[in-house]
């Protein structure tokens, strides 16, 4: 059975993803809580694989309480933490539970996280870990070529950052990603649209947004602070200026913050290529239905 | 007490010299070991000393930018910061080891560093080596 | 060459109790020019010893020697004089050094004077850069002659992660990213073209997963005969 995501992108409509990031705990009411709240903002959920590398409910697990709760999951899956088999034999679990999207993904390195000390394993990269799981899909077979007696029935997804350098590079690694299996791929938080739109310019050179769903990924600020934290902290990201002062300088900066993400929201959608958007709201997953809805993207078709 | 100065035979063990001849008067437990330059200084040499019962050990070289050998006394000067990292790892005070740069022109300069020197142990009392050795 | 780096006084001085007469051993090749367990640092690591002992009146006799390199039998079976009547040898060599010692003389006990990290190069006098991932399967023909096993932190074989920035690396600013070298190199070398080919996973089985590795070249194996005749072990 195909997935939502999937009817959704293949329709031509405008896809709508967001984030869940699940508890660092055992609790599943967590995720079911926000599922419950959630449900019907987004086609789908992408369910964070111990992100920034601290111990956090594993990704399928909360998946599944997604699925319970009749919210779609999309589960992240990072090669820092599993090796080929572990990641093959998560990919059919995954699917033998109902979970059709998967997120591949190189994963944060586990200096930020919780387990310092922690060995990573990055048996493979994000790329081969797309070609691991297509091929189990597609031929049937583990890699390497054992038969399976059942493919698991899978969406593949990748991560895109146009805001990572070599910048000529990024659009390369797109195309590589393309061809290793992706089918539809998620980008880092846009804030220099500039840059976004320069990117899906190469992306649209070279053909490749006729060969994969782009969803452009948003994250609305709550802060000045934090939009500073992320331009200067966090690698990968660029945050303009002009956003940071336009935080600072609001009466009500998480309203602000909401306003700022619709807009952009907007703009994105009207860049060709662009076939979705996805919300990053970390810590904040309650305003997801209100930010989708001011954008004009409710309600979510039923396909 | 025990004093070792490791003098550059350039401006230390020269300046050691000339107070000589002048006649200034510092401690007589001070042994003198003339080096060619400091640059010849191994942290071995510090730590011999040390272990030898030295309650001080002075490192006499010349003036930064002086140096015959252009960088031997700045090369000195690192080895006495990692022999001052060892006597701390073994548990003994790196304020026992220094290192001063003078000039063969400046014997007060040694007088003075001898008696700071000087000072300084007799406040943290005798080396635990010089102890064992007495 | 091998890059280490040694231990701190304590630790090693942890490692010694029980032991009366310990033998200091270094080694001229990788570990000398590294700063670590050359002539020079066998004499300072001694003399601190020395003084220890003096200090806590543990009474230990502590000698040393140098060896030309302690990776190989015929080198470290030159000391065996010097080992006698030891009860621990101190290798500042490197694992394999400390190893092959150990084999030698198997009822003297080896403790690791020093921490082996990497198999790299100095990038400067006392500054010492990781360069081989030592994966058994040479890729360097593809990535502009910069190992990404080595210089990426993730080992990653098709490109910069999403966290390269500025040429630097998200582990830390002061980390240069392995993959943006790479780029850069093979942009010089006009071989851009190598970044567009999606490299599969790895086959592992010839690096350290694929368990001890061991290269036999036959035709420098002796056979028995040859052996004898020839002396040899």
């Amino acid at each position: 059975m195909m997935s939502n995501l999937q009817s959704v992108l293949s329709s031509g409509r405008m896809a709508v993803t967001a984030e869940i990031g699940p508890p660092k705990s055992a609790d599943a009411e967590t995720v079911r809580k926000l599922a419950r709240h959630l449900k019907g903002s987004a086609d789908a959920f992408n369910l964070t694989d111990n992100q920034t590398a601290m111990v956090r409910l594993s990704s399928i697990a909360s998946g599944v309480v997604c699925l319970q709760e009749g919210v779609e999951p999309i589960v992240q899956m990072t090669c820092r933490d599993r090796n080929r088999i572990a990641m093959q034999s998560d990919a059919l679990g995954a699917s033998a539970l109902g979970i059709r999207n998967i997120l591949c993904l190189s994963g944060d390195h586990q200096c930020f996280g919780n387990q310092k000390e922690a060995k990573n394993v990055y048996d493979v990269d994000s790329i081969g870990q797309l070609m691991l799981l297509r091929k189990m899909r597609d031929e049937g077979q583990v890699w390497g070529g054992d038969k399976l007696e059942k493919a698991p029935e899978l969406f593949l997804g990748a991560a895109a950052n146009p805001f990572a350098d070599p910048f000529e590079h990024r659009v390369v690694r797109l195309a590589k990603k393309l061809a290793a299996g992706a089918d539809f791929i998620q980008t880092q938080s846009i804030y220099d649209v500039d840059r976004f739109e320069r990117w899906m310019s190469q992306v649209r050179a070279r053909g490749l947004h006729e060969k994969v769903h782009i969803i452009a990924g948003v994250m609305p600020l709550k802060s000045h602070k934090v939009a500073l934290y992320m331009k200067n902290k966090v690698s990968g990201m660029i945050v303009p200026d002009h956003i940071i002062d336009r935080m600072k300088n609001a009466a009500d900066p998480k309203e602000e913050g909401i306003r700022m993400c619709v807009e952009q929201i907007k703009h994105l959608q009207s860049i060709e290529g662009v076939h979705g958007i996805h919300v990053m709201a970390v810590a904040w997953e309650e305003k997801v239905p209100v930010i989708v809805k001011e954008a004009g993207l409710l309600p979510r078709p039923v396909v | 007490m025990k004093l070792v100065a490791l003098t550059c035979s350039f401006c230390g063990y020269a300046a050691t010299d000339l107070a000589g001849l002048q006649g200034m008067k510092y401690s007589s437990d001070v042994t003198i070991i003339r080096l060619p330059c400091t640059g010849r200084l191994d942290v071995k040499h510090v730590l011999q000393a040390v272990r030898m019962g030295a309650d001080g050990v002075l490192v006499v070289g010349c003036l930064e930018g002086n140096c015959n050998y252009q960088y031997g006394n700045l090369e000195a000067r690192k080895r006495v910061e990692q022999a001052k990292g060892i006597m701390k790892e073994i548990g003994l005070e790196p304020e026992r080891v220094e290192m001063v740069n003078l000039a063969s022109n400046q014997p007060w300069r040694f007088v003075q560093a001898v008696e700071d020197m000087y000072v300084k142990v007799e406040r943290m009392g005798p080396s635990p080596l010089n102890k064992v050795r007495r | 060459m091998i890059i280490a780096e040694q231990k701190p006084i304590p630790r090693i001085v942890e490692m010694l109790e029980g032991h009366k007469s310990m033998l200091v051993v270094g080694c001229r090749s990788c570990v000398a020019i590294c700063l670590a367990g050359g002539e020079k640092e066998v004499s300072i690591l001694s003399e601190a010893l020395r003084i220890e002992s003096d200090l806590k009146g543990n009474g230990w006799q502590v000698d040393e020697v140098t060896l030309e390199r302690a990776c190989e039998k015929e080198w470290v079976g030159e000391m065996r004089e010097k080992v006698s009547g030891h009860d621990a040898i101190i290798s500042l060599a490197c694992g394999v050094g400390a190893q092959v010692m150990q084999e030698l003389y198997p009822d003297v006990r080896v403790l690791p004077g020093l921490d082996t990290s990497n198999m790299g190069a100095p990038e400067e006098q006392g500054i010492y850069l990781e360069k081989c991932g030592g994966c058994g399967d040479c890729v360097l023909h593809l990535t502009g002659g910069i190992c990404p096993i080595a210089r990426c932190s993730k080992s990653l074989l098709n490109g910069p992660c999403g966290g390269s920035q500025n040429g630097k690396c998200e582990i830390d600013p002061d980390v240069p990213c392995g993959w943006d070298q790479i780029y850069h190199s093979l942009e010089r070398i006009g071989r851009l073209d190598l970044m567009e080919v999606p490299i599969p996973p790895k086959d592992w089985r010839r690096s350290r997963s694929g368990g001890p590795r061991k290269i036999v070249r036959k035709e420098a194996v002796l056979t028995p005969e040859e052996k004898s005749a020839r002396g040899a072990r």
